[in-house]
């Protein structure tokens, strides 16, 4: 038996402590909102928070988790949605949808750490997300009015 | 301008253009009505008003046919229907309903008569209208071919239509006023007296009676969604993780599978090396399916961990075994035993003019590339006694369903298909292997679902690619005259590698093979096209734009170095030789809109190409800077005419995922085969463009057409060529091979 704390929640699981966390989450927790595309670290679509840093759930074990977990299920602390998701939403980013989970936690998580971001800055902390059906100008656009109201709101 | 559009009752007439898609009911079979499926399921108290439109004392649920990819198929068509049925996208549900003959798709057709799609002559219209027939009597309802605009266009507004007559048809019953007094709005029928009856309200009646038959279209200065910006009506879950694609799926009892397949695809197994999978944690059963095993565990990670444990040796396939023998393949094949058709013939290839002109001749390569959608393919299956679930996300659901009953030897209507959102497709979902191997592996385990999931590294060795090609072309130029362009393509045909993997016969030219090539509109003297059938190789399936994602690579670069031998400016020289005005004007466009005769700075350069696919024109203009770290691509222009742009946000979207998709392939991908198996494993060596090197994409959408056309693939084609022009004007150094990168570096 283990504990993780995932979106505030305490789970106790039996699970193989070599797990990705990925699979924990989807298969044993039931959180499926965080996506699996590659399984290796290079398209991001199973992007998470542990402790407010974006992780590749998909390349740490169960046991390496050491912190709170975060999913797309519980970025948003309030019934209000968060203002990377706001953004995400007004600048209609998705296709086919499947990578923006991964998408939009790491921006939260980049955002926070760097509240106003160049256009370098963008392209450099978002290139490890594939999308596959080229969201990108939207993705860089909301990022833009995220960041703005993030600001607006902490000024 | 109002049209009034007749129903046709039973028949269904060949050659008369009037009716190709202005069907009420959706559509009518041959003699006789085309069965309203929706009926076959109706509680007490509902009516389905057409195939389309179903009323409950709940709700109103609008079914929609083509399903989505993520190209936001299911908003587009609730909107058709929606305007005409005067409901508010936010009163209705979307369902995309069960796969049913009535579905069938007329415009996918198009894409295959060998008749240009500017040919708009009586002939080629015959032929259309002909195939259109056929479509509908075998039942396909796929989703392809960029056609669910052009497809729903009038066919759905029909059927909003008919339902919104027949709904004050009820209310004139129920409230004893005439029906010319009624009109409706937001979900109601409203009386002259302003009270409001709401289409729930009306459905018992509305059941009863027989529906209307001739309605009458709203004017688009009418209408209120179509044209508008639209909030696409899964976008809330899908920036909340809430959206479920099939990969998400949980049923009760639930167990997971995964494959290795032969790693020699058709080669078929020779041997396997269980070491003791099958004693792993978790594991509940190893299965033998045809040409593939199969593990089947409580979890996932239990599942790839087992199936990881596996080592299949695969026979020799039927294809030679390395990449550079496909490549000898494909040059073999420029003779005249391959030769497929001559799509184009116009003047005189050994003609006096050509001989005293200057000759070029060039060499293009375009090799097989993955479709690799973030989401892996995935179906889930629960065999029970009397029926069959499939949950999954594809594009040709009735073939999925008759191909589910054989294995599965039960009536096709037991086999109950369950649409599942798809994390993207590009076409890989066409294909139905992973449904058929899921139906494989749940029959071994009768009662419980099982949801068979591909690792991505399966689904990279067995992904049925786009197409390898070449091109040899001779130009011939006079002075400054552009005066013979001859191209010939060969490659595998996509259509026989597809028919053949689902026991279809293959017949008439597969047009595919030259499509983007043969067709544009273009006035050169001395033009030809023609098709060469290379073989064997590995198998191929469409992948996003199809032929004309090689072929238009071939045809505008070649006619971009003529243009350069000529000493003529690439944008105005295109512009004077293309006689179709809808096509000239998005060459015109672009023009204007990146300012091409402008000076650019000394590191910079812009390149042009059109390609006409799809029925669709599209011309678009790259601005590159030439850095010492590589070619930063900048800026992209693009125009494309697609008569009518139903959501101009979607529409914007479709494009720069076009054009990203067609830069990223060009500039870095490639599948290539050593000991008949695929090298690449992962998107790290397949990768397509990321973030940082996309550039700002600017788009037009023009409306001068008189068809309505779909936008999903159409910027692809194009992307390719005018990056290579780009560089060619940057650098001096002409790319004639996909991917750039083996031949220039980029940021
Ligand atoms: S699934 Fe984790 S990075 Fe791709
Ligand atoms: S929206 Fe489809 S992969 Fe990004």
């Amino acid at each position: 038996m283990r504990e993780i704390l995932i979106n505030g929640t305490a789970y106790q699981l039996d699970v193989d402590g070599d797990t990705p966390l990925l699979w924990v989450l989807r298969d044993h927790v039931g959180l499926t909102g965080t996506k699996y595309g590659c399984g290796i670290s290079q398209c991001g679509a199973c992007t998470v928070h542990i402790n407010d840093m974006a992780v590749r759930s998909c390349s740490i074990t169960l046991d390496e988790v050491d912190g709170e977990i975060t999913t797309i299920e519980g970025l948003s602390k309030s019934s209000e949605f968060h203002a990377v998701q706001k953004a995400w939403i007004e600048h209609q980013v998705a296709q086919c949808g499947y990578c923006q989970s991964g998408q939009i936690m790491a921006a939260a998580a980049f955002l926070e750490q760097n509240p106003e971001p160049t256009d370098q800055d963008i392209d450099q902390a978002m290139s490890a997300n594939l999308c596959r059906c080229g969201t990108y100008p939207r993705i860089r656009e909301a990022i833009k009015s995220a960041s703005k109201q993030l600001n607006g709101i902490e000024a | 301008m109002k049209k009034v559009i007749k129903i046709a009752r039973r028949s269904f007439l060949i050659g008369s253009a009037s009716i190709v898609g202005g069907v009420a009911f959706g559509v009518y079979a041959y003699h006789k009505p085309g069965h309203n499926v929706l009926k076959d399921s109706l509680n007490e108290g509902e009516a389905a008003l057409t195939p389309y439109v179903k009323i409950t004392p709940d709700g109103i649920i609008l079914t929609t046919p083509h399903c989505d990819k993520g190209q936001g198929a299911y908003s587009v068509q609730a909107a058709l229907i929606a305007e005409e049925l005067d409901v508010t996208l936010e009163d209705i549900q979307v369902d995309p309903g069960v796969p049913a003959p009535v579905y069938y798709n007329t415009a996918i057709s198009q894409e295959t008569v060998p008749f240009a799609s500017t040919d708009n002559s009586l002939i080629a219209n015959s032929v259309r209208t002909t195939m259109d027939a056929a479509m509908k009597f075998t039942g396909m309802q796929i989703t392809g071919g960029s056609t669910t605009v052009a497809d729903s266009y009038t066919k759905l507004r029909v059927a909003g239509a008919v339902a919104r007559e027949t709904l004050k048809q009820a209310a004139s019953l129920q409230s004893n006023i005439a029906v010319e007094k009624l009109r409706t709005e937001k979900g109601h029928v409203i009386l002259p007296n302003g009270d409001q009856i709401s289409y729930l309200d009306l459905a018992r009646t509305a059941a009863n009676i027989d529906p209307v038959e001739e309605v009458i279209l709203k004017a688009e200065d009418q209408w209120r969604l179509i044209g508008k910006p639209m909030q696409r009506i899964d976008i809330e879950d899908k920036s909340t993780g809430k959206i479920r694609y099939g990969i998400d799926l949980k049923l009760d009892n639930m167990l997971i599978a995964t494959v290795k397949q032969s790693p020699t695809k058709n080669g078929g197994i020779k041997s396997i090396e269980l070491n003791k999978a099958d004693q792993m944690p978790g594991v509940e059963k190893v299965v033998r399916i045809n040409n593939a095993i199969a593990v089947i565990a409580q979890t996932t990670w239990q599942a790839f961990n087992a199936i990881d444990e596996i080592e299949i040796e695969g026979n020799k396939p039927d294809y030679p075994l390395h990449s550079d023998e496909h490549w000898q393949i494909l040059e073999n094949s420029f003779q005249e035993e391959k030769l497929a058709f001559i799509a184009r013939d116009e003047g005189d290839a050994n003609g006096e003019n050509l001989l005293n002109s200057n000759k070029i001749e060039r060499e293009y390569r375009a090799p097989y590339v993955a479709h690799a959608p973030l989401e892996p393919l995935n179906a889930t299956i629960k065999v029970s006694e009397k029926r069959v679930d499939v949950w999954t996300g594809t594009q040709t659901p009735q073939f999925l369903k008759s191909q589910i009953a054989k294995i599965t030897q039960m009536d096709e209507d037991n086999i109950h298909i369950h649409a599942m959102m798809m994390g993207g497709s590009f076409g890989h979902r066409l294909e139905t292997l992973v449904m058929t191997q899921a139906a494989e592996i749940a029959m071994a385990m009768p009662g419980t679902p099982i949801k068979l999931i591909y690792k991505r590294e399966e689904d990279f060795a067995q992904d049925f690619t786009r197409q390898i090609a070449m091109a040899k072309a001779t130009g011939h130029i006079k002075g400054k005259e552009i005066i013979g362009l001859d191209l010939g393509i060969a490659m595998p045909s996509v259509r026989q590698s597809q028919t053949s993997r689902l026991g279809l016969p293959d017949v008439g030219k597969d047009m595919q093979m030259v499509a983007g090539a043969w067709d544009q509109p273009y006035t050169i003297e001395n033009y030809k096209v023609a098709a060469y059938k290379a073989g064997p190789l590995p198998p191929v399936s469409s992948w996003r734009s199809v032929g004309a994602s090689s072929n238009a690579f071939f045809h505008d670069s070649f006619l971009d170095e003529l243009i350069h031998a000529a000493d003529l400016d690439p944008m105005e020289e295109r512009i004077r030789l293309m006689w179709h005005e809808n096509s000239r004007k998005t060459l015109e466009a672009v023009a204007q809109m990146s300012d091409w005769s402008s000076p650019l700075a000394k590191d910079k350069a812009r390149g042009v190409a059109f390609c006409l696919s799809f029925g669709v024109p599209c011309a678009q203009v790259i601005e590159i800077s030439n850095t010492p770290n590589g070619i930063k691509i900048d800026k992209v222009f693009v125009a494309a005419e697609v008569g009518k742009i139903i959501d101009p946000i979607n529409f914007d979207n479709l494009v720069k995922g076009g054009v990203v998709w067609g830069l990223g392939h060009a500039m870095n991908c490639e599948i290539t085969y050593s000991d008949g198996m695929v090298d690449q494993t992962n998107y790290h060596v397949h990768e397509g463009m990321r973030l940082y090197q996309c550039p700002e994409i600017f788009v037009k959408g023009l409306e001068n057409g008189e068809k309505v056309k779909g936008i999903g693939e159409p910027p692809v084609p194009p992307a390719a060529p005018a990056l290579a022009n780009a560089i060619f004007a940057a650098t001096g150094k002409r790319i004639r091979e996909m991917p750039f990168n083996k031949h220039i570096n980029f940021i």
